[in-house]
């Protein structure tokens, strides 16, 4: 049983100099069976095993990851939450998500530092105008909050905003989901690691597989650098590296693994309040809590695995940044890195059953799956545990890319997730 | 950032260039023939090989040709190029 996190744990604990905190997650080595494995111990992983736990009553659970935990696209992104999605799957999708955002840090006894400060997506052509406005529409329809703003409105939202029509890409209007914000992101690794540990979950780090052992229809289990460890049920949340493991069953997915890079300035005061993201420019500006401005830039257009990215990708972010926030001219990057992110050809993920019985795929989340932590543990937990989708994630199956009923987000969103 | 040697214009920065994905993929010689299997097959599955792939790129800001290259994507080190229509390098595959 874990010890609650409170303010009067606080104090306990600095009586003792902080020194005798409860160890949040074990380290076990892996059993030589369990009833499910989950690949993968970043946000979305973790998030699986525990809602399998918690919901399903599933017990004898491990989840094996490579790395350490969070250690992938988890501590990578510029933690962007919002579900102003166009089409009604994606915004159904995201929507739950943001649901379970709302309540985490309470669930979880965990403080994700989910603060909903508002995105603004920003509109700079006329056609940015109409697409943004009929999201708008159709968000409203949806029952998720959207408002459109003109660009005196956008302005007031955001002051450091440079509205003048004389710019390159002048700023035309926005749309504004004030329910929408930003997490910590390391802390939802970290609280569903708990929250799983505490169930009994297995959270085995520093363990990469190597090998799925197929049985006829179904799987046997996974050979690991631990050695093999025999299961019936596989759910594979690998994020970037998803078509290396399916390949390993004998199975090919609609991916393209590609860097995407984000970084972030010198700390300072605070000056900006809110997310703001533009599409047209592809920039995305938001300030953390250390005051560090946190921004995205975009993919590169090559599959690779070497979490770097081009510097070119990152000049053409920095000069739309400059444009829009003349402010920022003289601040100085701290940091840049990369993620490996999996693209699906229509930009929506893949939380599916797969031909081979036992064998689950969490994949292809692409530039923006953060946002969607909790909501995709959720579904994908009730996925493997009744071996049927939910109704939510039903029309995100594999199965589309043949049927060809594609939820096409590209553009239609508001991306640059 | 890498640099890459146009089998036309010599060695140039990469974004002077376009990806154009996995190569080798061979357009259906009978389309009204193909099953939906077939074609989601053609048209969406990738390999998405971490290590060495082969790979269609074209010179988009320069010549504007298209050739392909062999790379390895988990460092993004170039192995061979060759042009359209020469046949790929055998010992990687």
């Amino acid at each position: 049983m874990k010890n609650k996190y409170s303010i009067i744990s606080l104090i306990k604990n600095s009586f003792s100099y902080h020194e005798n905190w409860q160890k949040a997650w074990g380290d076990p080595e892996p059993k030589k069976e369990y009833d499910i494995v989950i690949i993968g111990g970043g946000g979305h992983g973790l998030a699986t095993a525990y809602y399998l736990a918690k919901k399903h009553d599933m017990k004898n659970i491990a989840v094996v990851e490579k790395g350490w935990i969070g250690g992938g696209n988890t501590g990578r992104n510029t933690t962007i939450i919002r579900s102003n999605y166009l089409w009604d799957a994606s915004a159904g999708l995201y929507d739950h998500a943001l649901k379970i955002w709302e309540n985490l840090s309470q669930e979880l006894n965990y403080n994700v530092m989910f603060s909903q400060r508002g995105v603004m997506n920003l509109a700079h052509n006329l056609q940015d105008v109409r697409d943004l406005k009929r999201r708008t529409h159709a968000n409203r329809l949806n029952g998720i909050d959207a408002v459109y703003l003109n660009t005196d409105q956008v302005k007031k939202f955001c002051p450091i905003i440079n509205t003048s029509p004389d710019i390159r890409y002048p700023v035309l209007g926005g749309t504004l989901q004030r329910r929408a914000g930003t997490a910590r992101h390391d802390a939802v690794a970290w609280g569903y690691a708990r929250g799983a540990d505490e169930m009994g979950v297995d959270i085995i780090q520093n363990c990469e597989v190597k090998g799925i052992k197929r049985s006829g229809d179904g799987v046997e289990g996974i050979e690991t650098t631990k050695g093999f460890i025999k299961t019936k049920k596989i759910g594979v949340v690998a994020a970037g590296h998803s078509s290396v493991i399916a390949s390993m069953a004998g199975l090919k997915l609609p991916l393209e693994s590609k860097p995407l890079q984000a970084l972030v300035s010198e700390p300072v005061k605070p000056i900006i309040d809110t997310v703001v993201m533009s599409n047209a420019v592809h920039a995305y500006v938001s300030q953390s809590d250390k005051g560090e401005l946190v921004i995205g830039a975009g993919t590169d257009d090559y599959v690779s695995y070497s979490q770097k990215g081009s510097h070119d990708i990152v000049e053409g972010t920095l000069n739309a940044i400059l444009e829009l926030y003349p402010i920022f001219s003289r601040m100085r990057m701290l940091r840049q890195w990369g993620g490996i992110v999996d693209i699906c050809p229509d930009a929506s993920p893949i939380i599916s059953k797969t031909p081979i019985k036992g064998l689950y795929f969490n994949c292809g989340w692409g530039t923006g799956g953060f946002k969607a932590t909790p909501g995709s543990g959720d579904l994908f937990a009730h996925t493997i545990a009744n071996d049927e989708p939910h109704k939510l994630n039903a029309a995100f199956n594999l199965n589309r890319f043949v049927s060809g009923d594609l939820v096409d987000e590209h553009g239609a969103a508001a991306v640059a997730h | 950032m890498f640099l890459i040697h146009c089998p036309y214009c010599g060695e140039r920065e990469q974004s002077e260039f376009k990806a154009g994905g996995e190569a080798h993929i061979v357009r259906p010689k009978q389309p009204t023939e193909l099953s939906d299997d077939q074609w989601a097959e053609y048209l969406f599955m990738r390999k998405n090989i971490k290590g060495v792939q082969f790979e269609r790129w074209v010179h988009a800001h320069g010549c504007r040709k298209w050739f392909n290259i062999v790379r390895d994507t988990s460092n993004d080190e170039i192995k061979a190029i060759y042009k359209m229509g020469e046949k790929p390098p055998t010992k990687y595959k």
